[in-house]
């Protein structure tokens, strides 16, 4: 049965080749959008067939390794010679990435066929979204860190692609460059921050090959348990594998281009950009628990990463007005929270969080798909309002998940964000600090969140309704919107913590998982304190009195904002330009980078030098041969006076050597 | 007996005949036929060293260099008309256009 969890990965790829090769051909949207979504359903119903068997088995049986066959292998004779294979590792972490990945992913490639209805890149959009899961797959499954970058840098491509995907649309990306870049910048600027990150990734790789002399997950894990934590090494790898991760999940200092991501159509910014790849990222950081347990110091850094980006990020979404980047910031954010959970080492915290979060973030974007659906591209929340009337289930489902992304109970958010923020409060590695910060950034979001929601379905009505129409989206949109909304209620009670009565069963079946690392940093297990209540109570009255604030500011007392914003004037242009930090990047590296480019790399490195070269040699051969030329004069007679005389001078010399 | 000496005295003088009209003359099938001299200097040269090793190979060879030099006469006589008529001459000084 669980020697089946390759198909699982096939099917994508499958889908990707046959719509990426004759998908033009496919006239039929439906044709294409039911072998698009069949593709991931089938993987869907696999995975979760193979996580059900899974659950009959003993927990510590429950990893199992599934070779298919050899990829690259060096035998240099000696022991460290290379040899990766592709492989499949199915265990208690990898099969729920799986199904989190292809059930979400499924919902939103249902919704994309009512989002991108009419678009003439329908059967682009579809390939495209298989092959990413399918790079996606690969990332989560894989059984060495080679396959793992092989997934890495496919969801990296896809991201690209399918933010780049309008290439033709003009996107602001605010801002130093305001009102001149496209689509294509903005996919640029996310490939490139990514290769960074990517290049990080990559060095780790290879300091891991060295210290352990393999790729495989099981080797390096398993020889890693045994040794004992300090070593200066084990902190190179890990911070190097942490650079990879600040890539490729959008945190400090290489969050920029999340943001701009947002250029991409509405689902790809819930599939890629929310719920899946950038948290590739916080995935890494748990697969590889044992090392990060074996570097302590590299913890620490995960976790400050973690909180300030958290907050940072949650502060920049209080002023946006594009309802997207709203929510891009949101997911830079949350993802802090779950880099957060890391660096306290509650892994399980972080990957309950990652679930959660897939279900809540997922379901806000597709949200905000259906409102720039029905408002006819427009994205800014000051031209909205008043939609609830035009988008009930929207309305409705979008509610849920900011109720959820807040941490109100009983739904998903609470009990996730919740547990990270007690594990930062009390475990070994987090401190009370980072608890402030963690709640700051809870009342942020949940203020935030119901900014947006006043802002876009509810007061007055700002949009021209001579030629906005608003309408609710068709039933493919909107039935994935119900199903994660029911996800984003009930997806938290498979972690009800201890202290209010739950089993915290997430947490129990990844626990075999993380118990190496736990055993490293030796964590003990706590039992339910007073203080837990008091935290949680507190955090929830943050997060009520947050929603409270937004609901009244921009509901009711509109001018209180206005003369916020007035007095705070400074601190507002701050916040609406992001820190600057595009600003900063722009004027410390990219302008740099660009003037050395262009400077002396192009103009005279490239054209003086190597230019140079070439030109050079065929001026050369042009000049000799100007003077050489001449003695082909067309005159055959002088042709054989010079071969006679050839041929004596060679007789002589035979002849008087 | 003609001692073998005579014989290559008289094919080198012939040769430098040969080469020496190619080299100066200007008819084209003046310098033609100078090579021709050249060529049957050299037969001579292969047939009376032939004849001095007493090996009749080398005789054989020379009827195939005279085949082959027939063959070779004809196509280089067809060459020079066909000059003639395109250039109205067969002076060599003025066939020169194959040149830089």
């Amino acid at each position: 049965m669980i020697n089946a969890a390759p198909f699982i990965v096939l099917f994508p790829l499958l889908g990707f080749l046959i719509l990426g090769v004759f998908g033009s051909r496919i006239k039929n949207e439906r044709i294409i959008g039911i072998l698009g979504s069949g593709t991931i359903g089938a993987s869907f119903a696999l995975a979760a067939w193979i996580f059900f068997s899974l659950m009959g088995m003993e927990a510590d049986e429950r990893r199992h390794i599934i070779e298919l066959f050899t990829w690259i292998s060096s035998f240099t004779g000696n022991a460290d010679s290379l040899s990766a294979s592709v492989g499949f590792q199915v265990d208690q972490l990898s099969i729920l990435m799986t199904l989190i990945v292809t059930g979400v992913g499924f919902l939103i490639h249902v919704y994309s066929i009512g989002y991108m209805h009419g678009d003439p890149g329908f059967w682009r959009f579809f390939s495209y979204l298989n092959l990413f899961i399918f790079a996606m797959l690969n990332l989560v499954l894989a059984d060495n860190f080679l396959l793992m970058f092989l997934g890495w840098e496919g969801v990296g491509l896809c991201s690209y692609l399918l933010i780049g995907f309008w290439y033709e649309r003009k996107f602001d990306v605010g801002g130093y460059k305001s009102g001149t870049s496209t689509t294509n910048d903005a996919a640029k600027k996310a490939f490139v921050v990514n290769r960074i990150g990517d290049f990080g990734f990559l060095l780790g790789m290879f300091l891991i090959f060295e210290r352990f002399g393999s790729l495989k997950f099981e080797t390096v894990f398993g020889s890693a348990s045994v040794m004992s934590p300090g070593s200066d090494v084990m902190i190179w790898i890990t911070l190097l594998l942490f650079i990879g991760a600040t890539g490729k999940s959008a945190q400090i200092p290489l969050y920029v281009w999340l943001p701009d991501a947002m250029a991409g159509p509405t689902p790809v910014s819930a599939l890629i950009h929310a719920a899946t790849m950038v948290t590739a990222g916080v995935y890494m950081v748990a697969r590889c628990s044992v090392l990060y347990a074996l570097a302590p110091a590299t913890l620490t850094v995960v976790a400050v990463v973690g909180a300030v980006t958290a907050l940072a990020a949650a502060t920049m979404g209080l002023v946006q007005n594009d309802i997207k980047k709203v929510l891009a910031y949101s997911t830079v954010s949350q993802l802090g929270y779950m880099f957060l959970a890391m660096g306290v080492a509650a892994f399980g915290a972080g990957i309950f969080h990652l679930m959660t979060h897939a279900f809540f973030k997922g379901l806000l974007f597709l949200g905000s798909g259906a409102v720039i659906h029905a408002m006819h591209d427009e994205q800014d929340i000051q031209k909205m309002g008043g939609l609830k009337k035009y988008l009930p289930v929207t309305y409705v489902t979008f509610l849920v998940a900011a109720v959820a992304i807040s941490g109100i109970p009983p739904l998903a958010g609470f009990f996730s964000k919740d547990e990270i923020l007690w594990k930062a409060f009390s475990s070994e590695h987090g401190s009370p600090i980072l608890w402030i910060i963690g709640v700051l950034a809870a009342a942020c979001t949940a203020f935030y969140m119901f900014r947006l929601v006043s802002l876009t379905f509810e007061g007055k009505e700002r949009f021209d309704h001579h030629h906005v129409h608003p309408h609710e989206a068709p039933r493919t949109m909107t039935v994935p919107l119900i199903i994660l909304a029911g996800l984003s209620v009930v997806g938290g009670w498979v972690g009800i913590p201890e202290s209010l009565l739950g089993g915290n069963a997430l947490e129990h079946w990844l626990d075999p998982v993380f118990e190496p690392a736990n055993e490293k940093l030796r964590m003990s297990h706590h039992e339910v304190e007073a203080i837990e209540y008091v935290l949680m109570a507190l955090s929830v009255l943050v997060a009520a009195g947050a929603i409270w604030g937004a609901w009244t500011l921009y509901l009711k007392r509109r001018e209180i904002v206005d003369s916020l914003s007035r007095r705070f004037a400074g601190i507002h242009r701050i916040l609406f330009n992001k820190y600057y930090v595009d600003e900063v990047y722009d004027a410390t590296i990219i302008t740099p980078a660009v003037r050395l480019s262009e400077g002396f790399l192009w103009k005279g490195i490239d054209v003086r030098v190597i230019d140079g070269i070439v030109n050079g040699s065929a001026k050369l051969v042009d000049i000799a041969s100007h003077w050489l030329r001449q003695i082909q004069t067309g005159v055959a007679q002088m042709y054989a006076t010079v071969f006679v005389g050839g041929v004596l001078l060679i007789l002589t010399w035979i002849l008087f050597k | 007996m003609i001692p073998l000496e005579h014989y290559l005295i008289l094919s080198a003088i012939t040769f430098v005949i040969g080469a020496v009209g190619v080299v100066t003359r200007r008819n084209a099938i003046i310098v033609f036929m100078s090579i021709e001299l050249m060529l049957n200097s050299v037969n001579l040269t292969l047939v009376a060293f032939s004849s001095y090793m007493g090996d009749a190979t080398g005789q054989v060879l020379v009827f195939f260099v005279m085949t082959v030099a027939a063959a070779e006469a004809a196509v280089g006589l067809a060459i020079i008309i066909a000059l003639f008529r395109n250039k109205q001459t067969v002076n060599i000084d003025e066939i020169n256009i194959l040149k830089w």
